[in-house]
């Protein structure tokens, strides 16, 4: 024993005591669900994509996003945005513009001209798509990534559907659908336009396919019947809409009425006022908190100048003029006739009051259930006909294009696995990140980046973009108010605030683990976690 | 990528960020920090204490390119670092004490400078305990001396290795083993105790700064600053402490934020006497949010609010906020 005085004990590291044992409860690290995500229509990975364009990989960041929706520069024009109303940034200052990042990174896709990674080896399976809007784009971009050959046969002369003959082009300017299509196209996709499906066992045995997935849209205008003069112009809203993309702009006159309450009776006004009403006026027979329209689209529309009349009815229309009844809401809220009626001058009448589908293909398929005007489908998009699929504004559901992309992918996933003669099972979806689980001492206050708005006076009379995009220095600090809620950011909070140094950490984008050897349970990390990505659980033994 | 240091995600106030430079980043964000204060401790859960000091020492490693001497006093900081023969220290360490430290590390120093070692650089640590009360006097003669030692008390505001007893940094109303919760005014008395950062002050010393675990940007930054210092140097860190407060272990830090949101704990920097700066609040709170969660506070608000002793609380807060300039 060679030892300094005093000492008869060799020194010893503290290692030697594994703290880890006086645990009662143990941190895990977890990936939450954000709002967003949750919330998406199309299932998009938000907080994912967001998480690549924070660090300035605007194509990881794209090719993540087109992982699930192949039109990020439509969807970040059209897309209503339901995620920025969840988004839980909007309780800390306002909800992060996700929408603007989004189409920010369609356009950058496009400028730089970027292609989706090449399909899987074939499979020798072939899928039929009936219609080339947004739900029969989707699928047919899912089902051609997955190996399958595709054929999308169109009615109409042009892809895009409603994107292409009911959005205004002040909304979605067409070069934009366009550059999208084609680069669905490019991965190998057969597109036939200008032939109409008459009947769909036909065209499948025709053309040997193996599935189908239908989505032809609902494009036939709803009438109501509204008692009316030999000279009344009366119009439907979708024929209008239709016809802005042909060679003859639609005589609608210098004082134009809309009837109805949703996104297309506002396109259509917005459209008029465009073409040079001086007077468009929206009738609609309830009030504006009840009106289906989003909120934006009816501001916008009220800056251009177009007028609301709210609770009204048309009840007749004469030459030059209609007469107007005025309603109340009774208690349930249901507009009722108070018989008192006014006259409101209008060379032209719209109706806008919704779209039926043309379900006529289905003649001869057995097995289908269509009611309301609606195919019935399950849970995987199937109809009642196995391997015949069917998504967007032809099944019950909210008619917006995010929601006919959502269709479009789940259909295919269900659709590739029925043509391999499995059953689709989607992955388990973990608990929402709320915003109780947040941290947000953390977050520094960045309040959102508007998009720049064009001048009213030049949109009145042009059909250019309204919205503008957002440039590079702009969509990165977009980018990164992002709070990554349930999903760790790399923050090395965890790292910094264990008084045990229990926390591992494993370097860039290999976040970090827990040493459960001297880890006491104190929960701080968990506490001070900012996004909530780390749980406390009960020890069991 | 040019990341400004006022990040919009999470600004500067979590531990670091993958998207930070890494010399924008906090030293506890580096998987090179030293862990001065490394596993198997014996603190308890949530323990406060251990936190400040890694923070603080692993700060000071790095200002000195780890050419430094810890001297430590008697305390839990001791106690559970270092039962012989094992210890958590990482670092030169030295332990002789319960009230000398100050005078050790005044020793330690004056031993370097005679053996010509200028690179190193001493460090004396304890609790309040140590500091405040049984050490005060070495203290006081450390500053007096203008010895070239920076002095770091981890304030847990009572002597809580032995069983939690008021020592003169208890704050007014606190439950401690020796000032109970009972008669007409439960707690520790109102009017007593010492502010040592202001006694340091009078000294009229180069460096005297507050901080506190639940910011650690500052504490780093105060550290840095004060090695870069020479001459006696003062730093009075904010450590709570969950088994004496009757706080949870997981709201260490919490409590110790809410401690400076409240203005109960003014972070403030002083050179020779004089306050040079201080660290805003950002979200002020009321003293409530503060003392809630702690049950050496509860005969506060429970059978009734004590409102009397609350507002008297309050008004101490808001002096701070005034006297430090602590809201803009």
């Amino acid at each position: 024993m060679d030892k300094p005085f005093a000492i008869t004990l060799d020194v010893g590291s503290s290692l030697a005591n594994r703290t880890g044992s006086w645990r009662t409860m143990r941190p895990v690290y977890v990936d939450r669900l954000p709002p967003c995500n949750a919330t998406c229509p199309a299932g998009e990975n938000i907080q994912g994509w967001l998480y690549h364009a924070e660090s300035g990989d605007y194509e990881a960041a794209w090719r993540m996003l087109v992982r699930d929706n192949p039109l990020p520069a439509i969807m970040g024009r059209v897309c209503y945005h339901p995620c920025e109303s969840v988004c839980n940034r909007g309780r800390v200052d306002e909800s992060v513009g996700i929408n603007a990042v989004e189409r920010f990174l369609g356009d950058e896709a496009i400028a730089r001209g970027w292609a989706f990674d090449a399909p899987a080896p074939a499979t020798g399976k072939r899928a039929l798509v009936v219609g080339a809007g947004p739900a029969g784009l989707s699928a047919a971009y899912h089902l051609r990534r997955l190996g399958h050959a595709v054929t999308i046969v169109e009615a109409g002369p042009l892809a895009g559907g409603m994107m292409r003959f009911g959005i205004p082009q002040y909304r979605l300017p067409r070069d934009v659908l366009d550059a999208e299509v084609a680069r669905i196209l490019a991965l190998g996709v057969e597109l036939r336009l200008g032939e109409k499906v008459a009947d769909l066992r036909e065209t499948m045995a025709a053309g040997a396919f193996d599935a189908a997935f239908l989505a032809v849209g609902a494009h036939i205008g709803k009438r109501a019947y509204i008692p009316a003069g030999d000279s009344s112009r009366v119009l439907d809203a979708v024929s209008v809409l239709r016809s802005m993309e042909g060679e003859e702009r639609p005589m609608l006159g210098r004082r134009v009425v809309v009837y109805g309450g949703g996104n297309t009776a506002i396109d259509v006004a917005r459209t008029a006022r465009r073409l040079g009403a001086t007077e468009a006026i929206v009738v609609y027979r309830r009030t504006r908190e009840k009106m289906p329209a989003h909120d934006f689209e009816v501001e916008e529309a009220l800056h251009e100048g177009v007028m609301m009349k709210w609770l009204s009815t048309v009840k007749h229309a004469g030459e030059g003029r209609l007469m107007i009844e005025k309603m109340a809401l009774d208690d349930q809220g249901f507009p009722q006739p108070t018989g008192e009626y006014e006259e409101l001058e209008a060379d032209s009448l719209v109706l806008a009051l919704g779209q039926d589908a043309d379900l006529g293909l289905l003649g001869s398929v057995p097995g289908l259930d269509v009611a309301d005007g609606f195919v019935g489908v399950d849970a995987g998009m199937m109809t009642g006909h196995p391997g015949i699929f069917a998504g967007g504004d032809m099944v019950s559901s909210e008619r917006t294009v995010t929601v006919a992309v959502g269709h479009g992918k789940k259909a295919a996933r269900h659709l590739d696995a029925w043509l391999r003669g499995a059953a689709y099972a989607a992955p388990p979806k973990p608990e929402v990140a709320a915003f109780d689980r947040l941290n947000t001492w953390y977050y520094a206050d960045a309040p959102k980046t508007v998009q720049p708005v064009l001048d009213v006076i030049r949109r009145q009379s042009t059909f250019e973009e309204v919205l503008g995009g957002l440039d590079e220095s702009n969509a990165l600090f977009e980018a990164r108010r992002c709070l990554s809620c349930g999903n760790c950011f790399e923050c090395d909070n965890c790292y910094g605030v264990c008084p045990d140094n229990a926390v591992i950490k494993l370097g860039t984008g290999q976040r970090f683990r827990f040493n459960y050897d001297y880890c006491k349970g104190c929960g701080i990390c968990a506490t001070e976690c900012p996004c909530g990505a780390i749980r406390m659980e009960p020890e069991t033994t | 990528m040019n990341s400004p240091v006022k990040f919009y995600q999470t600004g500067t106030f979590t531990v670091g960020n993958r998207l930070l430079d890494a010399d924008l980043r906090s030293v506890q964000s580096a998987t090179t920090r030293t862990n001065s204060l490394n596993s198997g401790h014996r603190a308890c859960q949530g323990c406060g204490e251990a936190l400040g000091a890694r923070y603080a020492i692993d700060a000071a490693m790095r200002a000195t390119s780890s050419q430094l001497v810890a001297v430590n006093a008697t305390g839990c900081l001791e106690v559970f670092s270092t039962p012989y023969p094992e210890t958590s220290w990482q670092i030169a360490w030295i332990h002789s004490l319960f009230g000398n430290a100050a005078a050790v590390a005044s020793g330690v120093a004056a031993a370097m400078r005679v053996q010509g070692r200028h690179d190193v650089r001493v460090i004396a640590q304890g609790g309040d305990g140590g500091t405040t009360d049984i050490g005060f006097g070495c203290l006081s003669g450390m500053f007096e001396r203008n010895d070239d030692v920076l002095y770091i008390c981890y304030d847990n505001e009572a002597y809580m290795n032995t069983g939690v007893q008021r020592s003169s940094a208890t704050p007014p109303a606190a439950r401690t083993a020796t000032t109970p919760a009972v008669g007409p005014h439960p707690g520790n008395v109102a009017g007593t105790g010492k502010n040592v950062p202001l006694i340091a002050m009078a000294h009229g010393i180069p460096y005297v700064a507050t901080a506190s675990v639940a910011n650690l940007r500052d504490l780093e930054d105060k550290v840095t600053r004060a090695m870069g210092i020479h001459g006696a140097r003062y730093i009075h860190i904010h450590v709570p402490c969950p088994l004496g407060w009757g706080s949870a272990p997981a709201d260490t830090i919490k409590v110790a934020r809410l401690a400076v949101e409240s203005g109960l704990f003014p972070l403030f920097e002083a050179e020779y006497g004089e306050v040079t700066a201080a660290t805003k609040i950002r979200q002020r709170v009321p003293v409530d949010e503060y003392l809630e969660l702690q049950k050496r506070f509860a005969h506060l608000f429970a059978p009734q609010r004590d409102d009397a002793r609350l507002a008297a609380i309050q008004a101490t807060a808001d002096r701070n906020v005034a006297r430090f300039g602590l809201v803009d």
